[in-house]
């Protein structure tokens, strides 16, 4: 079980994607994760033959857990007794006695296993009755996960009528009505998965507040010429080719961090370690609350076009419950931006191991300074929140300084 | 392409765009972004499935048009009947 974030303990195994002696090379998606934050697809960090699925559908297994046996080409199943269990998976589903990986080379896809954070599951059971088996992909709304589990009900069960078949909340009524109540054996005050997301997202921040020594920088400038030349070039652009001021903001972050090491990677074992590419996060706010940062790749390589097509791409999959484990945790730097309306500016707290994080307030009309003429412009405030572990004001204040180069000059992105 | 069909087609991509929206409370007057909470991206691929399902390249300019059932149901009929 891949730790998808500092603040992850448990996972939830949904779906098995590949099977007993399936090829699989890294990078594959290969199974379908139930974390505090959504469905995530897990993808395996080995190349081989899949030998043994070791963990059931339904399982909640701490991270670190070993889920699946592959081989290596040419490496025989060791028939070795299998270790004794350290301790039973506390959280095992009824009629799924936990078992062991028998041997070989465990599949550990976990990027980090999040190390001085003991795997503390402390999530409910599945509710008894229910079935735990999975059999096909299951494509659902954050809401309708939250409503079926509220309800009891299964979405294994239900018919999809979304895009693609994926089940959305209104699915999930029309289940409800039709189906007999489901047994009530939950305590008094359950958490509902909302509320499991709440609670990560105080950990991530709460240990950012705790470990990171933030500093901030803030510096207000001008958004015209940006939103002027998307505004020339959206114009004879049917609405799939269109681009948003988001995804200008999103690509001038990946260059201007691409010039500043200092603001884009890890922290981690006691060292800041910059990233070789700039994978920004963009944070995605869920309906019904909650957010997630799911992380663009490489977003420096990409031209315009692409970067609105990946962060429509993220928004979307991260909206429907289908972002990728790489996704979850290999971002180096932390977009967030507050739309084109609303308020003036946000300083944003550091997503852990990422040692900055980049708060764009919406566009305000504001009288603006250009030349020695007074005129109304759109102006933005944008404000780095850094780690001071990695970075002082002056690298700070460089990664501003080439930020609003750039969007002075909307050709050159 | 009749109101009706037009108003069925918008709470249509309405509801994809925002699963959790249910149509029926859908207000005639409700505002996608002040009322619903729709984002810029909401916004935007609703446009772009209004376009793909009426023909009508709805321009940025005529965004705050759409912004209601009755705003939309409103422009888009004219628009598609060559006004």
């Amino acid at each position: 079980m891949p730790s998808l974030g500092a603040d992850m303990e448990a996972g939830t195994l949904v779906e098995w994607l590949v099977r007993p002696g399936d090829a699989v090379a890294r990078g594959d998606v290969i199974a379908v994760v139930e974390t505090q934050k959504g469905a995530i697809e897990i993808e395996v960090f080995e190349t081989g033959t899949v030998h043994d699925l070791t963990a059931r559908i339904g399982a909640t297994l701490p991270v670190g857990t070993p889920m699946a046996v592959i081989l290596a080409e040419g490496e025989a199943p060791q028939e070795t007794v299998p270790a004794k269990p350290q301790k039973e998976p506390p959280v095992e589903p009824p009629g799924n006695p936990p078992e062991q990986p028998a041997a070989g080379q465990p599949a550990e896809p976990s990027a980090e296993p999040a190390p001085g954070e003991p795997a503390s599951p402390r999530q409910p059971p599945p509710e008894p009755g229910t079935p735990v088996a999975v059999p096909r992909m299951l494509r659902a709304s954050p809401a309708a996960r939250v409503r079926a589990r509220e309800l009891g009900v299964d979405l294994a069960t239900i018919r999809g009528s979304g895009p693609g078949g994926a089940i959305v909340l209104d699915d999930v009524g029309a289940r409800r009505r039709a189906a007999p109540p489901a047994p009530t054996l939950r305590p008094a005050l359950p958490r509902t998965p909302m509320d499991e997301m709440r609670r990560a997202i105080a950990a991530a921040m709460t240990r950012a507040k705790q470990t990171i020594p933030h500093f901030y920088l803030s510096h207000t400038m001008d958004a015209q010429p940006a939103i002027d030349f998307l505004a020339a070039r959206n114009a004879d652009r049917t609405p799939a080719d269109r681009i948003l001021l988001g995804a200008l903001f999103l690509r001038a972050v990946s260059l201007a961090a691409s010039r500043v090491q200092s603001v884009n990677g890890h922290y981690k074992d006691g060292a800041f370690h910059p990233a070789k590419v700039v994978n920004p996060g963009v944070a995605v706010a869920l309906r019904g609350g909650g957010l997630v940062a799911p992380a663009l790749m490489d977003g420096a390589a990409l031209s315009i076009d692409e970067t609105m097509a990946g962060m429509r791409d993220l928004v979307s999959r991260a909206r429907a419950g289908r972002l990728k484990a790489s996704e979850m945790t290999e971002g180096t730097i932390t977009v967030s931006a507050l739309g084109e309306n609303g308020p003036e500016a946000m300083t944003g707290v550091i997503f852990p191991p990422q040692v900055a994080l980049v708060g764009i307030g919406a566009p305000q009309r504001r009288p603006w300074l250009v030349g020695e003429e007074v005129m109304p412009r759109s102006t933005i405030t944008v404000t780095l929140s850094a780690d001071h572990r990695a970075s002082d004001g002056r690298q700070a204040a460089r990664f501003l300084t080439e930020f609003e180069t750039l969007i002075q000059d909307p050709e050159s992105l | 392409m009749t109101p009706a069909e037009i108003r069925t087609i918008y709470l249509e991509e309405l509801t994809r765009v925002a699963p959790d929206i249910d149509a029926a409370s859908v207000g005639d007057h409700d505002h996608l972004q002040d009322d619903l909470e729709l984002d810029s991206m909401d916004i935007l691929n609703i446009v772009t499935a209004l376009h793909e399902r009426t023909g009508v390249n709805i321009p940025e300019v005529d965004y705050p048009r759409i912004a209601t059932v009755a705003l939309a149901v409103d422009y888009l009929a004219a628009a598609m009947s060559g006004a």
